[in-house]
């Protein structure tokens, strides 16, 4: 299903995904201090993530377990792991290295699955320490023209994963999937909260293009995307820059780009030259893990059910395909148990899944009772409510807990009979003779625009308590079409 | 005073903390001058540390087993809101926030640090010449180097500064200078003792250990020091077995193996020779079975140290960069500040073992340099292994010649021969330590180094206690 159509014909473009993502673990890899996002800068720091003198990192197990657990969810092999260290002097860096998992990572050779169907191989899944952050005054802001930096070093040692996937992706489109799935799964699995806009997922694409048939392209990698939007933009604008330069005889060279939002563009953040050396070798201050075979098993019975397999099932009992919205949503915010329980008591389950799309974005849905919104669905597919006093029925029960029947009379909520609806519309065509007779007579388009008269009458009098579709087809079975 | 006797008469309250403190510091006036052993020399915090001592043995507690006893500290280790320096610039005004774990358990067992000693630049040399700060001298010959990295430490206990001293040992840099300055100093297996707050050198190397003018004194300092320590992912989680029980129990029936590669590697004097040779005859009239083994891959311990050692020290002193603490030389950009600071902050020395190891371990030489080093490190551990199926310890010269004359050994490589007998016993992980054994010519002290198998401290100490009582 490549999405050709950003592309010129014949031109195909090859996307590997590179996903640094933290682990929610409650302190640093190395240290204790806490893992927090947004705190006061240099607050969680101690010797060990300043690396201090003398400092020494000491494992953090909960982490360990995080990344299996990723590992498994990626149907990956959980191998024999050492610590590395990258070397490379920066000032986010305390220690001028970073400790990484390098020639042997904990998760080796998985894949993912992606909605549409699609296989995406997962080429390794490693444990590594964040970096501190760089804040640039002055100036523009980045790092070229500011007057000077200043350093937090709040981020400094905790726990990351980085998920590499093979290049397997012909297209944002893909690419987004992709990435959208990975979050579901670092969702469902707790082992991280997948934030893009904090920091806390974080995607770099390696894109080529080439002629179809032809040899792969040089690749780019591209940082800096931090939104899946961003992701597909910065993507397809990549792919078309290369074309450009290939179309004028000139050559793509390998480097890594940034992405500017606002632009729309990428731009070169450095040249990968010969010369990128970073010397790893393995970090003496730690000992290689070596998880035995009931270490895996014990991650392999916890592992909870996967979004895909969630999906399926939500599918299945709503009768429907596993990629409709309210599917994927429902899986997506941790309502399918809802929406599976909600649906066995007797909902209708399209009308679950479209609330649950469209109505249920908001905090302490989870906790909704089950037998109360199936009894809301039944009240509205019963023709008691309206679609409108649905809504406003459910979102109440999500705050108060208040069974639906009790709201709505709370509030005088109660579509109207059929015999009161008649009524009102009888009036109403007694009342317009003239627009009645365009109504009953006129095309479509005249029809169209007094439905609107007669419906809005119909509301008005109702005080919004009439059902807009029964009101239309009661208009339309009087003017006998 | 031994530290024994000293902690015995403070514990049992027939001598006060202070005295002891205050004679000691007398001692340190009297030659410090001349010798600097001290980088700083704690007087008032002594002092203070004594009187808390002498209230709590007034108020019936027992302040522990080093109850009393001044301790001199090599300064690479880390003391809470005491300068640190490694000796070098590049630390300049850097107070730790935290101790090392040593530093606690010296605390906890009532011992009173004195002061922090000089040491080559990063614990880098064997002579103590690599200091920003100057050289220490020898107390037995103040024209003589005492040894070196942790020569300040081995000064102090020799000249009587403190009876007591912690050093770090990467290559030989507590038992060389032991040897130097005639007095006994301990490598322990690599993990017994907790590295936490050592300044790294060489992180899978490093291991701090005892300087004491009796084997019995090392030997309660070694058991204060040593325990698994959660803070270092290294530390040996396993109960450390008591030392001290055994050096009374003599060598009758004990193996020992003198190491043929080291007994006559090239540099070794002939003085030291002689030395080794009395001492071997001297375990063999004390009982033991005293043979010659060879332990063939040690003749490239020396060529492997010197890729691995300056391998870890590039990682580990790269963080010196001018950014959070110590010295900082401003530049318009972050590289120049960095080249600045770096350039201006490190010795000759440092700066020469950063650019090898850098070199060893680069993209394309990796495999034939740092790689290559490992797999040395592997056979000496099987050879030392092979050859503790037939030994119970092993024994060589601790340094191929009694302490040489101050900047007699500028080529880098004449003093890295220094450490061709020390270099093993690092690479393999195992314990070691000398043992001041009589004279050489010159009337300099000469060390003999017994060599044992990990975790085999026990048998050490034993072996060591013997050749002590032998001499007396």
């Amino acid at each position: 299903m490549t999405d050709a159509s950003v592309l010129p014909d014949g031109w195909e473009m090859v996307i590997g995904l590179e996903v640094h993502c933290e682990l929610a673990t409650a302190t640093k890899l190395f240290c204790c201090c806490a893992n927090n996002f947004g705190d006061e800068p240099n607050t969680n720091t101690c010797p060990t993530c300043l690396g201090l003198p003398g400092s020494l990192p000491v494992l953090n197990e909960t982490a360990v377990e995080l990344a299996m657990r990723l590992g498994r969810a990626l149907n990956c092999q959980i191998n024999r792991s050492v610590f590395s260290r990258k070397n490379y002097f920066y000032p986010d860096q305390p220690k001028d290295y970073q400790v990484t998992q390098y020639d042997l990572p904990t998760n080796l050779g998985g894949h993912l699955d992606l909605p549409s169907g699609m296989r995406i191989g997962i080429t390794r899944a490693h444990i590594e320490e964040d970096t501190g952050k760089l804040n640039h005054v002055g100036g523009g802001g980045r790092i070229h023209d500011a007057d000077h930096s200043l350093v937090d070093y709040n981020r400094s040692g905790v726990p990351l994963v980085e998920i590499v996937s093979e290049a397997d992706m012909r297209s944002s489109e893909q690419a987004r999937e992709y990435a959208s799935e990975l979050r579901a799964i670092l969702l469902a699995t707790g082992v991280s909260d997948a934030k893009m806009e904090e920091g806390s997922m974080r995607v770099d694409a390696n894109v080529s293009v080439h002629h179809i048939g032809e040899p792969w392209g040089t690749r780019c990698e591209i940082k800096n995307l931090n939104s899946l939007r961003s992701l597909g933009r910065a993507i397809d604008h990549e792919a078309l820059r290369q074309i450009d330069l290939l179309d004028n005889g000139e050559t793509v060279r390998q480097e890594t780009r940034h992405w500017d939002e606002a632009s729309g563009r990428t731009g070169t953040l450095r040249v990968k030259e010969d010369a990128d050396d970073y010397r790893y070798f393995p970090e003496p201050d730690l000992v290689p893990l070596e998880p035995s075979d009931e270490d895996i098993a014990r991650i392999d019975a916890a592992l909870p059910k996967l979004p895909a397999a969630r999906r399926a099932a939500l599918a299945e009992a709503a009768g429907i395909a596993a990629t409709h919205g309210g599917v994927v949503m429902a899986v997506e915010r941790g309502l399918d148990d809802l929406a599976l329980a909600t649906i066995s008591g007797g909902g209708d389950a399209s009308r679950v899944l479209t609330h649950i799309e469209h109505n249920l974005a908001v905090a302490g849905a989870e906790s909704l009772s089950a037998a109360h919104f199936a009894a809301l669905v039944t009240m509205e597919t019963g023709g008691k409510l309206t679609a409108t006093q649905a809504k406003t029925v459910l979102a109440e029960m999500v705050t108060s807990g208040h069974a639906p029947a009790d709201i709505a009379k709370a509030h005088g909520l109660e579509a109207l009979d059929t015999g009161a609806l008649e009524g009102i519309v009888d009036d109403l065509i007694a009342a317009h003779p003239e627009e009645w007779e365009q109504f009953r007579t006129g095309d479509d388009k005249a029809r169209g625009k007094l439905t609107g008269f007669f419906v809005g009458n119909v509301m008005q009098a109702s005080k919004g308590q009439a059902d807009g579709k029964a009101a239309t087809a009661l208009l339309r079975q009087r003017a006998g079409l | 005073m031994t530290a024994t006797e000293i902690a015995a008469a403070v514990r049992a309250g027939e001598r006060g903390a202070r005295s002891v403190v205050e004679e000691h510091l007398a001692a340190i006036d009297g030659r410090e001058a001349e010798l600097h052993a001290f980088n700083l020399v704690l007087r008032e915090e002594a002092l203070a540390a004594a009187d808390a001592i002498d209230a709590m043995v007034t108020a019936g507690h027992d302040p522990g087993p080093l109850a009393g006893v001044p301790i001199a500290l090599k300064d690479n280790l880390c003391t809470t809101g005491i300068p640190t320096t490694c000796s070098s610039k590049i630390l300049a005004g850097w107070k730790p926030p935290y101790d090392a774990t040593v530093v606690e358990r010296l605390a906890a067992a009532g011992a009173i640090i004195v002061g922090k000693t000089n040491l080559d630049e990063f614990a880098m040399g064997s002579s103590t010449e690599n200091s920003a700060f100057g050289p220490s001298k020898n107390p037995h010959d103040i024209t003589k180097v005492p040894g070196g990295s942790s020569g300040g430490s081995a000064v102090a206990v020799a000249a009587g500064f403190a009876p007591l001293a912690l050093g770090s040992d990467t290559g030989g840099s507590i038992r060389q200078p032991a040897a130097l300055c005639g007095v006994v100093g301990v490598k322990p297996t690599y993990g017994r003792v907790s590295r936490y707050g050592l300044v790294a050198f060489a992180s899978s190397l490093d291991q701090i250990g005892p300087f004491a003018t009796t084997v019995a004194d090392a030997a309660a300092l070694y058991e204060v020091i040593a325990g698994y320590d959660e803070r270092d992912s290294t530390s040996i989680p396993e109960a450390v077995p008591t030392v001290l029980d055994g050096l009374d129990h003599g060598v009758s029936g004990l193996r020992v193996g003198l190491v043929t590669e080291l007994c006559q590697a090239e540099g070794i004097a002939s003085d030291v020779a002689s030395r080794v040779a009395a001492a071997a005859e001297a375990l063999s009239a004390a009982g033991a079975k005293v043979d010659e083994v060879s332990v063939p891959a040690v003749i490239y311990g020396l060529s492997a140290y010197y890729l691995i050692a300056p391998a870890e020290a590039s990682s580990n002193l790269a963080r010196y960069d001018g950014v959070r603490y110590g010295l900082r030389v401003d530049a318009p950009t972050t590289g120049e500040m960095y080249d600045r600071t770096r350039t201006a902050g490190f010795g000759a020395e440092v700066e020469r073992r950063i650019m090898l190891g850098t070199y060893a371990l680069s993209a394309g030489y990796y495999d034939a340099y740092y790689g290559k080093a490992q797999k040395v490190r592997t056979l000496i551990i099987r050879d030392f292994e092979a050859a503790y199926e037939r030994f119970d310890v092993l024994i060589s010269p601790t340094s191929p010649t009694t302490a040489f004359t101050l900047g007699a050994k500028a080529d880098p490589l004449a003093m890295y021969l220094n450490d061709v007998c020390t270099i093993p016993s690092n690479l393999a992980g195992h314990p070691a330590m000398s043992v001041p054994f009589g004279v050489g010519d010159e009337g300099l002290p000469v060390g003999i180094q017994v060599m044992a198998n990990a975790l085999d401290e026990v048998t050490m100490f034993r072996v060591a206690a013997a050749l002590e009582g032998a001499l007396a």
